[in-house]
């Protein structure tokens, strides 16, 4: 019986890290400017953790192998040295993997979360409500209209509640569906939600954020890749949660600088 | 300590009449079955939703047989609907969470076998005790009842992020009646466990018997009553919160609702509340839970390693402290379950570094099982492999918690199918492990028979293999940027990992079939399975010094005294003859 | 310490570690124990409402403070007496003191439900503002653990007329759970006083 544990423990344990080392199913590729950070994050936590996987898994099948019952008087054998040396080997062992993943991890996060974004980024303001994504540019005039609750108005497509009557920067703004950008250029998101938790998930970009109702959150990142990727909520929203999605569309700035041209025609 | 003798002596005479000895009845040890019993039910119920959510995800289109009846507005011809998957998602993870793996490794076991393995008589409030359960009960029944009473279930997941938990009807089906019944429940399973946790301490702290000294109790007692200090902590932190959130919904207040929310084009009634506060409450009390979860399963393979290791556990002291550790790190931690959340970056960093330092005493913990094994003569039964299983899966779950702690790595992981393997692996299933182990070790004692080994071993060696073909393949759906909590896969980068959800689904059906083997194992030898002597599996803690199942008051009126720790195995010459010292001479019981 | 015969009870082998000798250990007294841990998980609920009233309060300027029913001074002075009866109703182990006791935490209640019409007749109600809500969630999860005491002083005066030896465990259990609620209800009056 030990050795059939021992067996399946190790098929189980090939066969698991096969399939990661192999990338079989692996990460999109990455598109932005921050991505491989921390795509190296995540292959150096592989790396150090899966060593730790197998290197456990291994010896508990080694074990079950080796020190099964078999009745012949012999007597069991303490752990060599006993706990302690163990128990430091393993803080220490640990404890640096887990010093080096924060120094470089936090850098990381910091590197995304903690910084500014560039003076001269693209600003645009992202509304998220049951169950779609909409985007909202300045226009020409640079300035965003104001925005109210109270005029939220789907069957008139005024999804951020603007006042175009009485507030003359709103008459301007640009609203669509899918969120337009600039190859290389940064991009300064405003997160704000309608009605519940909702979140912007685009894999590709390696960028994830909760709207939350109430509060105004900033995303910045930059697309260094043209074309189209799907924009995910990932934060359980309501009935319509699963069918919740948008579309970023990465465009080389002059076709941009068009469209944003005839869009702002269209207004 | 003569209290539990002396005073025990006039306070507990057996009950007379069925009521009083099986429904209503103070004895911890009827108690603990109850929990069990109920929650047996409670994960049925929750692996029958479970099976209902894989079905439909592998096959969307598909109608299963029979739910129209069930569910006629959810499942209409057959067809889960996107709402009703969400709820049964909601009920899955309450069910499961609350009443199956709170109640069943830590009220259930804990109930019935920490008085024991202390020597006391009886819990210290045998009638806070009763309250217990039966407040249980009603949550339970108060949560089931979501599903026929109103709209249906809640749709807003276990973790019940407001404000979508806290507008009402405005915000689906279920948010309505669903949710509130939702929050009652959780409430009251609150007050239940306070008072059960309660219970646990004291009865630790002033019933031990002669001679049991803190340092001579079992791990598995040292792990119930690190538990319930957790739970005293988080189930009192859980109940205002809960409390709060159903004034949200019925009595109008803002606690948890900003202004300005347009939902369903209603311009919401609330303003200033703080979303981000309910999910720090419930993070400061979800993730302790966690450990309410699976430290129980740690002390419970402490405790039954060693007994078919035929050695003691390496490093006794070690593990206590890791234990105590663990349980003072899991309150600094809530944090990551919100990196993304909207609170302040800094702070996402600080979070992390706890979180990772936790992986220290669980490593630590995980050798100290492995090198128990080294050297050791080890006796495959049931219950063993069940403890090398739970060590198994519990690395390939620990592991996982490196990447999701880091913030930066959690950027992409958060919110997909790596998360959901995660916590499956690390505290469903390593728990559920536990509980089995436990189960195929502790049945002789409780129904004073044996189970079936043979059906045991299947049990075991189908549920191994399948919970890996389930839940490892979801950190490579996490890793391929798949989201959780979705009832289809409609995206256009979702569609090629279909075929990789088939797989899980068709891993998920059988390895569900294969818990039929351990409930009919389980069923048959409650009744017919042979008779078991007082200690079969030669070990050395309290339970196994009185009768096979021990008599009313445990001991026959002679509370036993503890000469020795739980951990004396491996003694004598390792010939055929005896290698192991009680923790107390047998106690000489006459009723049986 | 009877060696009953039990094959497996006492194997030969090497010797136990020296086992330290069983220091004869004070009496238990589960129902104290049992007060203690509920006085720190009761602390932890209402530790929670504060980091919450704290949070909420800072979560937006709506904010409305208002002034506390003067009642409330009242029922402080009549919980406070309570609690002093209650010490010499232990102390004494009186019966009779202990009624006093029940009787002024009755009234105690009833002077707390008066406090909260008073503050619906100035129009302030739970939904009103948060600061009213926090009013209300802290009065009203107090009041209730004063009725759990008053039943616990209840469960101690049956005790009491039951046949067999005073309660003094219970007693003293019950005094120490009452002369808690003095406690709490003064760091919740402190705090609706500062933030309220």
């Amino acid at each position: 019986m030990g050795k059939l544990f021992a067996v399946v423990v190790t098929i189980i344990t090939v066969v698991s890290t096969a399939i990661f080392i192999a990338h079989t199913w692996w990460l999109p590729p990455d598109i932005s400017a921050h991505g491989h950070a921390i795509d190296r994050q995540l292959s150096e936590t592989m790396i150090s953790s899966g060593v730790l996987f197998v290197l456990s898994q291994l010896a508990l099948a080694l074990f079950a192998w080796r020190f099964g019952d078999r009745e012949d008087g012999r007597r069991v054998k303490p752990f060599p040295g006993g706990a302690t040396p163990m128990v430091v080997f393993a803080a220490v062992l640990v404890g640096a993997e887990i010093l080096t993943l924060t120094l470089v991890g936090a850098k990381v996060w910091a590197g995304v979360f903690q910084t500014p974004p560039d003076p001269n980024s693209l600003q645009i303001d992202v509304q998220a409500e049951q169950f779609a994504f909409y985007f909202r540019y300045p226009g020409p005039d640079g300035r965003f209209g104001a925005t109210h609750p109270e005029l939220i108005n789907e069957a008139s497509e005024n999804f951020f509640g603007l006042d175009p009557a009485r507030d003359t920067s709103a008459r301007d703004d640009i609203v669509v569906p899918t969120l337009t950008i600039p190859l290389n250029r940064p991009i300064a998101l405003t997160l704000r939600a309608k009605d519940v938790n909702h979140a912007f998930y685009v894999p590709e970009l390696r960028i994830q954020q909760d709207f939350v109702p109430g509060l105004t959150i900033p995303l910045h990142f930059t697309a260094t890749q043209t074309g189209r990727y799907e924009i995910v909520c990932t934060q359980l929203c309501g009935l319509g949660h699963y069918n919740m999605r948008a579309y970023i569309e990465v465009l080389p700035q002059a076709q941009f600088d068009q469209w944003l041209k005839d869009k702002a025609a269209q207004q | 300590m003569t209290h539990a003798t002396v005073a025990g002596a006039h306070r507990h005479a057996p009950p007379q009449g069925f009521l009083r000895k099986h429904v209503f009845s103070l004895d911890h040890k009827v108690i603990g079955k109850q929990y069990l019993d109920l929650a047996l039910v409670a994960v049925c119920t929750g692996m029958i939703l479970s099976w209902l959510m894989r079905f439909h995800l592998a096959w969307p289109e598909t109608p299963i047989p029979g739910l129209a009846k069930l569910s006629p507005n959810g499942a209409a011809g057959g067809v889960i609907t996107p709402e009703y998957y969400l709820s049964l998602m909601t009920m899955h993870g309450t069910i499961m969470v609350f009443f199956v793996l709170t109640t069943a490794p830590f009220a259930g076991f804990g109930n019935y076998f920490l008085p024991i393995q202390v020597g006391a008589e009886d819990m210290a409030f045998p009638r806070i005790n009763m309250m217990s359960f039966w407040v249980t009960l009603v949550a339970f029944l108060v949560l089931i009842s979501a599903f026929v009473v109103g709209d249906g279930p809640p749709l807003s997941g276990w973790t019940a992020y407001a404000p979508l938990s806290a507008v009402g009807k405005d915000a689906g089906p279920g948010q309505g009646v669903g949710q509130t019944l939702w929050a009652v429940s959780i409430t009251l399973f609150c007050v239940a466990q306070l008072l059960g946790a309660l219970n646990f301490v004291t009865t630790t702290l002033d019933l031990r018997t002669k001679g049991m000294s803190l340092a001579r109790m079992p791990y598995s007692t040292w792990a119930w009553f690190i538990t319930s200090v957790i739970g005293l902590i988080a189930f009192a932190v859980l109940m205002p919160a809960c409390i709060l959130l159903i004034l949200d919904r019925v009595a109008g207040t803002s606690f948890f609702i900003p202004a300005g929310l347009v939902i369903s084009d209603r311009l919401q009634p609330h303003a200033g509340g703080s979303p981000l506060l309910w999910q720090h409450l419930f993070w400061f009390f979800g993730h302790p839970e966690v450990y309410i979860a699976i430290l129980p399963g740690f002390g419970i393979i402490s405790h039954i390693l060693p007994v078919f290791a035929r050695k003691p556990l390496l490093g006794p002291r070690v593990m206590i402290a890791c234990l105590v550790a663990i349980a003072f790190l899991s309150y600094t931690v809530w944090g990551h379950h919100m990196f993304l959340s909207g609170m302040n970056p800094f702070s996402a960093t600080l979070f992390s570094v706890p979180t990772l330092v936790i992986t220290i005493p669980a490593t630590i913990v995980t050798l100290l099982w492995i090198g128990t094994i080294y050297g050791a003569r080890l006796r495959f039964t049931t219950p063993a492999l069940f403890c090398l299983g739970f060590v198994s899966v519990f690395v390939s779950g620990g592991i996982s918690g490196f990447f999701l702690a880091q913030p930066s790595i959690d950027t992409y992981l958060h919110g997909t199918y790596f998360v959901v393997g995660h916590f499956h692996f690390v505290m469903g299933v390593a728990a559920m492990f536990g509980i089995f182990a436990a189960t195929y070790f502790w049945a002789p004692k409780m129904f004073g028979r044996m189970m079936n080994e043979t059906l045991g071993k299947w049990h075991f060696w189908l549920t191994f293999i399948g919970v890996y073909c389930v839940f490892m393949p979801m950190h490579y759906l996490g890793l391929a940027g798949n989201v959780r909590r979705y009832s289809a896969f409609t995206d256009d980068y979702l569609k090629p990992l279909i075929p990789l959800h088939r797989f899980i689904t068709v891993a998920a059906l059988f390895t569900g079939a294969a818990q039929l083997i351990f409930l009919f194992n389980l069923i048959r030898s409650r009744f017919r399975g042979p008779q078991a002597p007082d200690n079969p599996w030669e070990a050395t803690s309290l339970e196994w010094s009185t009768t096979s199942p021990p008599p009313f008051d445990n001991f026959g009126g002679r509370p036993p005294v503890v000469e020795r720790g739980p951990n004396e195995y491996g003694i004598g010459s390792g010939a055929r003859g005896v290698d192991y010292g009680m923790q107390a001479a047998a106690a000489r019981v006459s009723a049986r | 310490m009877t060696t009953v015969a039990s094959p497996p009870a006492q194997p030969p082998g090497p010797p136990t570690p020296a086992a330290p000798p069983v220091v004869e250990q004070p009496r238990p007294r589960p129902a104290q124990t049992g007060v203690w841990i509920a006085i720190a998980a009761i602390s932890m609920t209402f530790a929670a409402l504060t980091s919450a009233m704290v949070v909420r309060g800072s979560a937006a300027a709506d904010w409305r403070h208002f002034r506390l029913p003067p009642i409330l001074y009242l029922n402080t002075a009549l919980l406070l007496a309570s609690s002093a009866v209650l010490e010499a109703g232990r102390r004494r182990v009186a019966a009779h003191l202990v009624w006093v006791t029940l009787g002024l935490g009755l009234v105690f209640v009833v002077g707390q439900v008066v406090a909260w019409r008073q503050l619906v007749a100035q129009g302030l109600f739970l939904a009103t503002s948060p600061s009213s809500a926090f009013f209300y969630v802290f009065t009203a999860l107090h009041g209730l653990h004063v009725l759990g005491g008053l039943g616990g002083l209840g469960y101690v005066l049956r005790r009491f007329d039951a046949a067999g030896p005073a309660p003094v465990p219970a007693l003293g259990a019950a005094a120490l759970y009452w002369h808690f609620m003095d406690v709490l209800w003064l760091c919740v009056l402190v705090l609706l006083v500062l933030r309220v």
